[in-house]
C-alpha cells in the first residue's frame, strides 16, 4: 500500500494515532491487507465499506483489542502500548462502541470514571478508597466544560441512547483521550439526536479532537467527516479529503464496480421464483378479501404513546410507516403483527378481528412479520439457517408432529437461494453469519409462510449497502407476485421507496400522508419531525 | 427552516434533560425505596412475633435469633459478592461443613473422631482459612480461567468437598473442640454473641468495601456489563478470581461460626443441611440480582434477618416438626414474590 493519505492542509501536523502496514488474517481469510491510515487533531475521518470489508477488525486493532499480525499502530509516533495495557490504551485512544459500554446500574459520574475513581485523599492511593464527591464534581465539570447537559448522579439505566453515548464520549475525554473511534454512532438514534451529536462532533474537532467515524449511512460521512477512507475486503482502496468525493464515487470505491440504479422497476415482474405459492386468488382485484383494517388504536400504559390510529392497506398494496423514535411508528407495526398490545381499538385483518398481542393468531392469520431487534427477536442463534427459517411453518411440514431435516431444507433452500443467502450450507448456526445475512434468515423466515400481509420494521438496519438492496427488491418482488401486501415501518427513506404510500406519525398520531412516489426526502424528514403541510 | 429546526433541537435537548432530570430522581426515590423495601415486612414479623409469643421479645431471644443467623449470614455475604459480579457458586455450602471439618479433625482426639494429630487450634483457624482460600481457587481457575460454566463446576465441586467431608472422619462428628476453636461461635461478649457482632461487622465492612472501594466498584462493573468494565481497563479476571477466594474464605468463616454454635462439626454440616437454599433466599429477598450488577449489603443484611425471624416465630410456636421445611418454602416463595414487586428483579425466562 502506499504511505498514509495526509490531509495537505496538516502537512506539517503529525498525526495523533496511525495504522502502519496492518495485516491480519482469521484462519485463511484475510481480514486486513496493508492497511495504513492517519487520524490528525481537529480532523474527522470516516471511515466506509461494506460488511465484510474490515472495519470492524481496523476498529477492533486501533483500540487495542486485538493485535495485528504484521505492522503498528502508533499514538503521536510513539509505539502503542502492549495488548494487555487497556488503561494505557483509554488514555489515547477511545471508541464509542455501537452496543452500549455503559455499566446501567452504575452512575454517570462512576461510568466515566469506570476503573479510574479519583483517590480520596488523605488516605494511601495504594488502599484504593475512592472520593465519591470529587467523582461527581470532576464529571459535573468535564461535562459542563463540553456543554453536555446530563445529570452526573443519574443511574445510567434511566438514560437515554443518546445519553449513554455522551456518557461514553465524557468518559473517553475525562481519561484524556484526544483521539476517538465513533462506530456506527447513529444507529440507534433519531433525527434530533443525531444533529446534536453532529453539534458535539465539530465542537470536539474544533477543540484538536481526532475523530474516526464509521458509518453505513454515507450522507452522515458526508455531512460531518473532514476526510474519508474506505475499505474493500481488507484493503484500503481510497482515503481522500471529503471535498473531492461525490456520493456516487464512494459507492464506486465502496463496491469496485459501477452501481446500478437501484430504484426497483416495478413493471418488470419476473417470473416467480420457484419454492414460493403462486399468485394466491386473492389480490388486488379483489379489494376487501385480504384488507387490514385499523381502528382507533390506542396506546398509553407503555412508553410509547399512541392515540387513535387508524389506517387501512388494501389487498397487495405496500404501506410505509415512518417517525422519529417514540412517534409510535414501529409500535404499530408490532400491534399489526400481534407482537405487542394495545389499550383499545382493533385490528382486523382479512375481515376478522385479531386476538390482540397474539403472534401466534397473527401468524395463522396470514402476516409475516420482520422484527426490529433481529438479534433478539430475529432468530435463534444456535440452530441452523433452515430451521430457523423454516420455524414458522413446522406445523405445515411436520409429519404426526416430527419435521424432517430434508422437508425442512426442501422448503428453505430457494428462499436462501432467492435471497443469495452466504452460508456453509444451511445447516449452519445462524450465529456463525454476517449480519447482513443472520437478516436475510429473519426475512426468509417471515415469507417462508407465504404471508397475505408482511409487517416488516426496519428490515434493512446494520446490512450493508448490496445487501440492502438485495433485500429491498426481494420484498418489492415477492409483494408484486404473490399480491402480498406490506406494512414497513422504517426510519431508512431508502426502505420507504418500495412503498405506494408513506405515513408519517409524529407523538402517535398520524401526522400527515404522502401518496406520490418517488418521496421527497427533505419533506419526509421535515414531517417526522412535525413541521410542514398537515393537510 | 433550519433555524426552526435548531430551536427544536434546542428545545428538544432541554425537555430531554429535564426529564432526564426527572427520572433520574425518581429513580433514586425507586433505588431507596427497594433498599428499604424489606424494613416494613421486618417491623410486620416482629409485631407478629411479639402478639404471638411473650418471649419473643426478650434479649435472650433477640440475640438467639442474632446468633443463629450470624453464620448463615456470613455467607450470604460470600454468595452476594459472587452473585453481583455476575457469578454464581453453590459449593459454599459445602465449604461451610468442609473447612471447619478439616480443622476440627486435625485438632481433637482420636476418641472424640479427630485424627489425633491434635494441632494448635490457632493453626486450625488457618487451616480452616486455607480450605476456604484453595476451594475459591480452584473455582475461580475453572470458572474464570478455564472458562467452565459456574452453575456445573460449584455443583461438581459441591458434591467433591461433601464427599471428603464425609470421608475423613467416616461420617462421625468431632466434638470437644478447644474452646480457641469454638470462641467466634460460642462466646459471649456481655449479653451480646461474638458472632453476630463478628457478622455484623463483615456486613458493614463488605458494604464499605462496595461502596467505597475501586475493587467494590469494579465488581458492580462487571457484574453489569463485564466488557464496558473490560474496556475501561478493569482487570475483570483478576477481580472475578478474588471474589470466587473471598466468598469460599467467608463460607468457611461462616462454618467455623456454626460450628462453635453446636459445639461439633456434624458430618452433614453444609451440604448435608441444604443450607445453600436459605443463602440463595436470603440473598435474593433482599435485592442481589441473580442477574449480576444490583444489590446492596443492607438488602442482603435484610434478607437473612428475615428468615431468622421467621425461623424463630415458628420455633417458639412449635410448629409441627415435619411441616417445618414446607412452611419455611412457602415463606421463601412468598418473599420472593415480594421482592419481585418491590425490586423488580425479573427472572432470566
Amino acid at each position: 500500500m502506499s504511505d498514509p493519505y495526509v490531509p495537505s492542509a496538516l502537512a506539517s501536523v503529525p498525526p495523533m494515532a496511525s495504522a502502519e502496514g496492518i495485516h491480519k488474517r482469521f484462519g485463511s481469510t484475510y481480514a486486513l491487507r496493508g492497511v495504513g491510515l492517519s487520524l490528525y487533531p481537529g480532523r474527522c475521518l470516516g471511515l466506509v465499506g461494506r460488511n465484510g470489508a474490515g472495519k470492524s477488525t481496523l476498529v477492533s486493532i486501533l483500540s487495542g483489542i486485538t493485535a495485528p499480525d504484521e505492522g503498528e499502530v502508533l499514538f503521536d509516533g510513539q509505539p502503542a502500548p502492549s495488548l494487555g495495557e487497556i488503561a494505557a490504551w483509554r488514555g489515547r485512544i477511545a471508541t464509542v462502541f455501537q452496543h452500549s459500554m455503559v455499566v446501567p446500574g452504575l452512575t454517570v459520574a462512576e461510568n466515566v470514571f469506570l476503573g479510574r475513581q479519583p483517590p480520596r485523599r488523605g488516605v494511601p492511593k495504594s488502599l484504593g478508597v475512592v472520593d465519591w464527591r470529587r467523582m461527581r464534581e470532576q464529571a459535573r465539570k468535564i461535562m459542563a466544560d463540553w456543554g453536555f447537559v446530563v445529570s452526573a448522579d443519574a443511574p445510567c439505566a434511566s438514560l437515554t441512547v443518546e445519553q449513554r453515548q455522551v456518557v461514553e464520549i465524557t468518559r473517553a475525554l475525562a481519561a484524556g483521550t484526544r483521539c476517538l473511534l465513533l462506530d456506527e454512532p447513529t444507529a440507534a438514534l433519531e433525527r434530533g439526536a443525531v444533529l446534536r451529536l453532529f453539534e458535539r462532533i465539530r465542537q470536539l474537532r474544533e477543540a484538536g479532537v481526532a475523530i474516526m467515524y464509521i458509518s453505513h449511512h454515507l450522507e452522515e460521512v458526508f455531512e460531518i467527516c473532514t476526510d474519508v477512507a474506505v475499505l474493500r475486503d481488507g484493503e484500503l482502496v481510497l482515503t481522500a479529503p471529503m471535498t473531492e468525493l461525490t456520493k456516487d464515487g464512494l459507492v464506486t470505491a465502496m463496491v469496485g464496480e459501477k452501481k446500478k440504479d437501484h430504484h426497483p422497476e416495478r413493471a418488470v415482474v419476473p417470473a416467480p421464483a420457484p419454492g414460493l405459492a403462486p399468485p394466491a386468488s386473492r389480490g388486488l382485484s379483489r379489494p376487501g378479501a385480504a384488507d387490514l383494517v385499523v381502528t382507533s388504536v390506542t396506546m398509553a400504559s407503555t412508553g410509547v404513546r399512541l392515540s387513535g390510529v387508524s389506517l387501512t392497506v388494501r389487498g397487495g398494496e405496500r404501506v410505509g410507516l415512518t417517525g422519529l423514535r417514540g412517534s409510535g411508528a414501529t409500535t404499530l407495526a408490532r400491534i399489526v403483527a400481534g407482537a405487542a398490545a394495545l389499550d383499545a381499538g382493533e385490528v382486523r385483518f382479512g375481515g376478522r378481528v385479531l386476538t390482540v398481542g397474539d403472534r401466534a393468531a397473527a401468524l395463522r392469520a396470514g402476516i409475516g412479520y420482520i422484527p426490529e431487534d433481529r438479534q433478539a427477536d430475529g432468530f435463534v442463534p444456535l440452530l441452523g439457517a433452515a430451521e430457523n427459517m423454516a420455524m414458522t411453518i413446522t406445523d405445515r411440514i411436520a409429519r404426526a408432529g416430527f419435521v424432517s431435516p430434508k422437508r425442512r431444507e426442501l422448503r428453505a433452500a430457494p428462499l436462501a437461494r432467492r435471497l443469495s443467502l452466504v452460508s456453509a450450507g444451511l445447516g449452519q448456526p445462524v450465529r456463525e453469519l454476517s449480519g447482513g445475512n443472520q437478516q436475510k434468515v429473519t426475512v426468509a423466515r417471515a415469507l417462508a409462510s407465504d404471508p397475505a400481509l408482511i409487517v416488516a420494521i426496519t428490515p434493512t438496519r446494520g446490512v450493508d449497502v448490496a445487501s440492502k438492496e438485495l433485500l429491498l427488491a426481494e420484498l418489492d418482488r415477492i409483494t408484486s407476485e404473490t399480491g402480498a401486501s406490506l406494512l414497513l415501518a422504517s426510519d431508512e427513506l431508502d426502505d420507504l421507496a418500495i412503498c405506494d404510500r408513506v405515513l408519517v406519525l409524529v407523538r402517535g398520531e398520524i401526522f400527515t400522508e404522502f401518496t406520490e412516489p418517488p418521496f421527497d426526502r427533505e419533506a419526509l424528514i421535515a414531517a417526522t419531525e412535525g413541521l410542514g403541510d398537515t393537510s | 427552516m433550519s433555524e426552526i429546526k435548531d430551536g427544536l433541537a434546542t428545545l428538544a435537548a432541554d425537555v430531554e434533560s429535564a426529564l432526564t432530570r426527572r427520572r433520574t430522581r425518581s429513580a433514586a426515590a425507586i433505588s431507596w425505596f427497594r433498599e428499604a423495601a424489606l424494613l416494613p415486612v421486618l417491623v410486620v414479623l416482629v409485631v407478629v412475633g411479639a402478639l404471638l409469643n411473650s418471649h419473643f421479645l426478650t434479649v435472650s431471644n433477640l440475640t438467639g435469633i442474632g446468633q443463629q443467623v450470624s453464620a448463615l449470614g456470613v455467607v450470604v455475604v460470600g454468595e452476594s459478592l459472587i452473585l453481583l459480579i455476575g457469578g454464581m457458586d453453590l459449593s459454599l455450602e459445602a465449604t461451610y461443613g468442609l473447612a471447619p471439618m478439616v480443622a476440627a479433625w486435625l485438632l481433637v482426639p482420636v476418641a472424640a473422631f479427630g485424627d489425633g494429630v491434635l494441632l494448635n487450634p490457632y493453626l486450625g483457624i488457618l487451616i480452616l482459612l486455607a480450605v476456604g482460600v484453595a476451594v475459591g481457587a480452584v473455582n475461580g481457575l475453572l470458572i474464570v480461567k478455564a472458562r467452565l460454566n459456574g452453575f456445573i463446576v460449584t455443583l461438581g465441586m459441591t458434591i467433591l468437598l461433601a464427599g471428603i467431608q464425609d470421608g475423613i472422619v467416616k461420617g462421625q462428628s468431632p466434638f470437644n473442640l478447644p474452646s480457641a476453636f469454638s470462641y467466634l461461635g460460642a462466646a459471649n461478649i456481655g449479653a451480646i454473641p461474638v458472632s453476630l457482632i463478628v457478622a455484623a461487622l463483615i456486613f458493614i465492612g463488605a458494604g464499605l468495601f462496595l461502596r467505597y472501594h475501586r475493587a467494590g466498584r469494579a465488581i458492580y462493573a462487571i457484574g453489569g456489563n463485564r466488557e464496558a468494565a473490560r474496556a475501561a481497563g478493569i482487570k475483570v479476571d483478576r477481580v472475578r478470581m478474588g471474589v470466587y477466594v473471598a466468598g469460599s474464605v467467608l463460607a468457611a468463616v461462616g462454618g467455623l461460626m456454626e460450628t462453635g454454635r453446636v459445639g461439633s462439626v456434624a458430618s452433614t454440616q453444609g451440604y448435608g443441611e441444604g443450607i445453600i437454599f436459605s443463602v440463595f433466599a436470603a440473598a435474593v429477598i433482599g435485592g442481589v440480582s441473580l442477574q449480576g450488577g444490583k444489590g446492596n449489603m443492607v438488602g442482603a443484611a435484610s434478607g437473612v434477618v428475615l428468615l431468622g425471624l421467621v425461623q424463630n416465630i415458628l420455633d417458639l410456636e412449635n410448629a409441627p416438626n415435619y411441616w417445618i421445611d414446607a412452611i419455611d418454602g412457602i415463606v421463601i416463595l412468598f418473599a420472593l414474590v415480594l421482592a419481585r414487586l418491590i425490586g423488580g428483579e425479573k427472572s432470566a425466562e
